[in-house]
């Protein structure tokens, strides 16, 4: 079902819980490396083992790292405690997870989307990753599963979790909000945003309302998305599916729901009989953690610059609305660098913006490598803008230095790309201009409309090799006489 | 067997020759080479050959590793190394303190065989000392008991008396003590674990200032209450051995920071001019003795004649403990026991899916004492319950704090029975955990506010067996409390029943 089948009637409503590992040196409590894809349970100790006897020691980077996130976030810094959540589950060692609980370091705060509308954040607070199980036969499911294999090099890894208001009203906003978070996680040093290798995880809850309604309706909170593509077709399932629920007179059941990614579609994953009562309580293996003023005012003046201030920088350059979907997509994959290279070689920013956010991000690999030179970027822009190269040239050239490198000249050159003369282009117009008369008379009358005919006749005498920028306007010098 | 009370005979209470001297004594005479770490350690072994099999102190003796480490000793003193302030003394160590590739088992089934890859911090310190570890002593499973019964391996006896407990849960360490198996012991002590056994052999036992030692490589059972300490025949070898064993540490984040004074160094002052405060609610509590009783009223008019200024004071929510402590303890305990699941070490019961196999792992792993804190504390930090019980718990904890605050301004020690009866018949309370929870109740204060106490033989009850009476300080006030300590030990009647 497609939200245009449930038309204006019904408003979606959404919250995210996106849980970010910490890019620390080692573990949240112990001295093990805190590394992805090393062999099974060579990263261990009695401490991430939960050996009887080990106490855990707060790791200090991991509480800067959770501290720069906190002001990303507009968040405010607290004096904070720990608490265990405790449930059994054989990837977790002391069978309970250290966890802030309800006095989390951060409290509070805010997320700007590129559309320019703000999030509200709950609260971004500190806990550890469990270890990994894999589950032998039974179709991946523990209960039915013929064994299990643990893999604890992932136990006691720091996470962030990152708790969102209820602000957000559709898949795509949610994509948009996972997509800036995990801009604002990369700048702050505090994340590799892998989403794939699990080191970004979200949850969202998802409830519909009648649309205009102030109600909190039933939520559902849904797990194991690890794309933004199945967060998107996730969300739009379970709402669509709520809304099913509801128009047809049903109620919603607050229940835990698991995306199936192949299925496409979300179900149960817990039966009322396994309601889960975690039995929170203060940690007391740990000491209250409070951050000195110092210490959060130093994290404040060093945070760097924001995704939301680079989109700022690149539209005051482009003169371009900082909401525009170019500059958006450039500061996403950060290609921003590329604009200020334009701007430094007094070459068209906006144009720079342009080939960015369209030929240059079509172009990038999937782990956004290529090849291309800022400088190089700027000079083929300004090659451009001189009419050196037509835009269908200059879009063949950078496409190149994307993939290879290489300088725009050199590219150019080896393309057969020689930037048509000032004189052969005119004689060219004059020959379009003779050969079709009539079209002449009007255009010279006023009609602008024909000019558009001429540029053709004169794309189509040229091969695509004419600067048409520079055609147009020797089209209008001619007709007004010059 | 029984009777042989309190010293006299032959008994296994009955000290001579090497395992008659103090810790002090025997590690002076080894750092000047007066005394052998190897002959020290085989008059042990000895007695300890001699007397084990009905005291049963110990779930493992570790003989060989123990004449090695003597030999290493001597062999230091012969190359004109100092190998430390417990050179050749041999020491026992309750089996919940972790000793790398030395079976650790808290007693219970559920951790049969199971050998930790690395020592406990005392245990470093211990060995960096060059005291001799003797054994692994026995204790209550998990450390939850008050008579070192609810134990996997069986009862230990008090060689005092064989028919009857050492008291708990660190029975064996005070056994070992008191039977001259080992000249000092560390036991832990969460609600009187050290202090109660140490009344019932005989022995000084010392409760340090919570973070005053560290926990790393002790395993828990209630966090926010455990702390490790020693046992000793002397209110000076305790000192010395908490000396050794105290200090940051930073494994334990809830350590304290900073140095701390040595607590031996202070001793030998007398009681003079010091004010005791005897603590009312204590005094008449519960199921309190009356020889109990007389034997705290003769230390503190002991402690009088010595010049101390000694007074009644009321110390109100003591009452309280004994409920707070029972909600806090079993709530911790419930979590930290949690990991004893079969996945990862320790006892597995096959099942036919992972929660049938916790089941009849943790069913057949754990004792009826162990299950019956676990759904105590599972039950108390339940939703909706949580607020009532263990919340309630914590405030009574904070006005406890309180009152004691308020009576360290007018003195700077307080005095109480240690335990309210002295050592019971085996089996006396094991059918109601009722009565066998109300021998703590002059202990658990301290635990709860976190406080130092050490309790000190004073004489014998009208059954011959030891009394202890205990001495209470503030936070980090172990010199003045070892201070008054020693000060009645050096007036304490010895062994005639009253
Ligand atoms: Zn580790």
């Amino acid at each position: 079902m497609s939200s245009e089948a449930w038309g204006e009637a019904w408003e979606t409503v959404i919250g995210l819980e996106v849980h970010c590992e910490l890019r620390t040196a080692t573990k949240l409590f112990c001295g093990c490396p805190n590394s992805f894809g090393d062999e099974p349970n060579v990263n261990v100790c009695p401490v991430c083992l939960g050996l009887p006897g080990s106490l855990p020691v707060l790791n200090k980077q991991a509480v800067e790292l959770a501290l720069r996130i906190g002001a990303a976030l507009h968040s405010r810094a607290q004096s904070s405690i720990f608490h265990r959540k405790n449930y059994f589950y054989p990837d977790m060692p002391k069978d309970y997870q250290i966890s802030q609980y309800d006095v989390p370091i951060n409290a509070g705060g805010w997320l700007e989307l590129p559309s320019g509308k703000q999030v509200g954040i709950v609260r971004a607070h500190i806990e550890e990753d469990t270890g990994k199980t894999t589950h032998i036969g039974g179709g991946g499911r523990i209960h039915e599963a013929g064994y299990s294999l643990v893999d604890y090099n992932r136990a006691g890894v720091p996470l962030v979790e990152i708790v969102s208001a209820p602000d957000i009203s559709s898949a795509e906003e949610a994509r948009e909000y996972v997509e800036e978070l995990r801009g604002i996680l990369v700048a702050t040093g505090a994340s590799d945003g892998k989403m794939e290798e699990g080191s970004l995880r979200v949850d969202c809850n998802v409830s519909v309302r009648p649309a205009g309604s102030e109600e909190l309706g039933t939520r559902c909170e849904i797990k194991n998305m690890n794309s933004l593509r199945s967060l998107g077709r996730a969300i739009a399932y379970e709402a669509a599916r709520q809304v099913e629920v509801r128009a047809g007179g049903g109620e919603v059941q607050q229940e835990t729901r698991h995306w199936d990614e192949s299925e496409g579609r979300t179900h149960s994953m817990r039966s009322k009989e396994e309601a889960f009562d975690y039995r929170y309580f203060p940690e007391p293996d740990l000491v209250t953690l409070s951050p000195s003023e110092d210490w959060v005012a130093t994290v404040r003046a060093n945070l760097g610059v924001l995704p939301a201030e680079r989109r700022r920088r690149v539209a005051k350059a482009a003169r371009v609305p900082a909401s525009s979907e170019p500059v958006s997509t450039v500061v996403r994959l950060g290609l921003d660098g590329f604009v200020a290279a334009a701007v430094e070689a007094e070459a068209d920013a906006g144009l720079a913006l342009r080939r960015l956010a369209n030929e240059v991000a079509g172009e990038l690999g999937d782990d956004g490598g290529h090849h291309l030179g800022r400088e190089e970027f700027a000079r083929l822009v300004s090659m451009e803008e001189r009419g050196e190269l037509t835009s269908a040239q200059a879009r063949s050239v950078l496409k190149i230095m994307v993939a290879e490198g290489g300088g725009p000249e050199e590219v150019a050159g080896r393309l057969g790309f020689e930037a048509m003369g000032a004189g052969a282009l005119e004689a060219v117009v004059e020959d379009v201009v003779v050969a079709n008369p009539r079209e002449w008379g009007r255009y010279a009358a006023g009609d602008d409309k024909l000019a558009g005919f001429f540029i053709g006749k004169v794309k189509a005498a040229t091969g695509g090799n004419a600067d048409l920028r520079a055609a147009s306007e020797l089209l209008r010098r001619r007709r007004a006489g010059q | 067997m029984s009777g042989s009370p309190s010293g006299s005979g032959e008994g296994p209470a009955a000290l001579s020759g090497l395992t008659s001297l103090s810790a002090r004594a025997i590690a002076a005479g080894v750092r000047s080479g007066e005394l052998s770490a190897a002959a020290v350690l085989e008059e042990h072994l000895a007695r300890v050959e001699r007397w084990e099999q009905q005291v049963h102190a110990f779930n493992l003796v570790t003989a060989d590793a123990a004449r090695a480490r003597a030999a290493q000793v001597d062999a230091a003193v012969a190359a004109g190394e100092d190998p430390g302030l417990l050179a050749g003394v041999p020491v026992a160590l309750k089996d919940l303190l972790c000793t790398r590739g030395v079976p650790t088992t808290c007693s219970s089934r559920i951790l049969a065989g199971w050998c930790p890859p690395y020592d406990a911090t005392v245990v470093k310190k211990m060995a960096a000392a060059g005291a001799i570890v003797i054994g692994k002593a026995n204790m209550d499973e998990f450390a939850m008991g008050s008579s070192t019964e609810h134990s996997a391996t069986g009862p230990t006896h008090n060689p005092h008396d064989l028919s009857r407990v050492p008291g708990g849960s660190s029975g064996g360490s005070a056994a070992a003590v008191a039977a001259g198996f080992s000249a000092l012991a560390l036991g832990s002590d969460t609600g009187g674990s050290i202090r109660q056994p140490a009344a019932l052999c005989g022995v000084v036992g010392v409760k340090p200032t919570y973070g005053l030692v560290s926990r790393y490589g002790l395993v828990a059972f209630a966090s926010s209450l455990d702390q490790i300490g020693p046992f000793a025949r002397s209110v000076a070898d305790a000192a010395l051995a908490l000396d050794v064993i105290s200090g940051h540490d930073e494994r334990d984040s809830t350590s304290l920071p900073g140095e701390h004074p040595s607590v031996a160094s202070r001793l030998g002052r007398g009681a003079e001019d010091l004010r005791v405060g005897v603590i009312a609610e204590l005094a008449s509590a519960e199921g309190m003795a009356p020889d109990v009783s007389a034997a705290v009223t003769d230390a503190a008019e002991a402690l009088a004649a010595t010049g101390a200024k000694v007074e009644e004071v009321s110390v109100p929510s003591v009452r309280y403990g004994l409920s707070a402590y029972y909600m806090i303890a079993p709530a911790e305990a419930s979590s930290n026991l949690a990991r004893y699941d079969g996945v990862r070490y320790g006892l597995r019961r096959d099942g036919n899916d992972i929660t049938e196999m916790y089941m009849s792992t943790r069913a057949a792993g754990f004792g009826p004492e162990v299950k019956r804190r676990i759904m105590l504390g599972t039950y108390a930090l339940s939703a909706g319950y949580y607020d009532a019980y263990y919340g309630k718990a914590q405030k009574v904890r904070t006005l406890m704090i309180r009152d004691f605050d308020l009576a360290y301004s007018s003195f700077d020690v307080l005095l109480s029975p240690t335990s309210p009866t002295t050592a019971f018949p085996l089996g006396a309370k094991t059918a109601d955990p009722l009565a066998m929870y109300l021998s703590d109740v002059c202990t658990i204060p301290s635990n709860l506010a976190g406080h130092p106490a050490v309790s000190i033989p004073f004489g014998a009850g009208e059954d011959g067996l030891p009394v202890g009476v205990q001495v209470l300080a503030p936070a980090l006030g172990e010199p003045v409390m070892l201070q008054v300590a020693e000060a009645l030990e050096a007036v304490a009647p010895r062994g005639e029943a009253r």
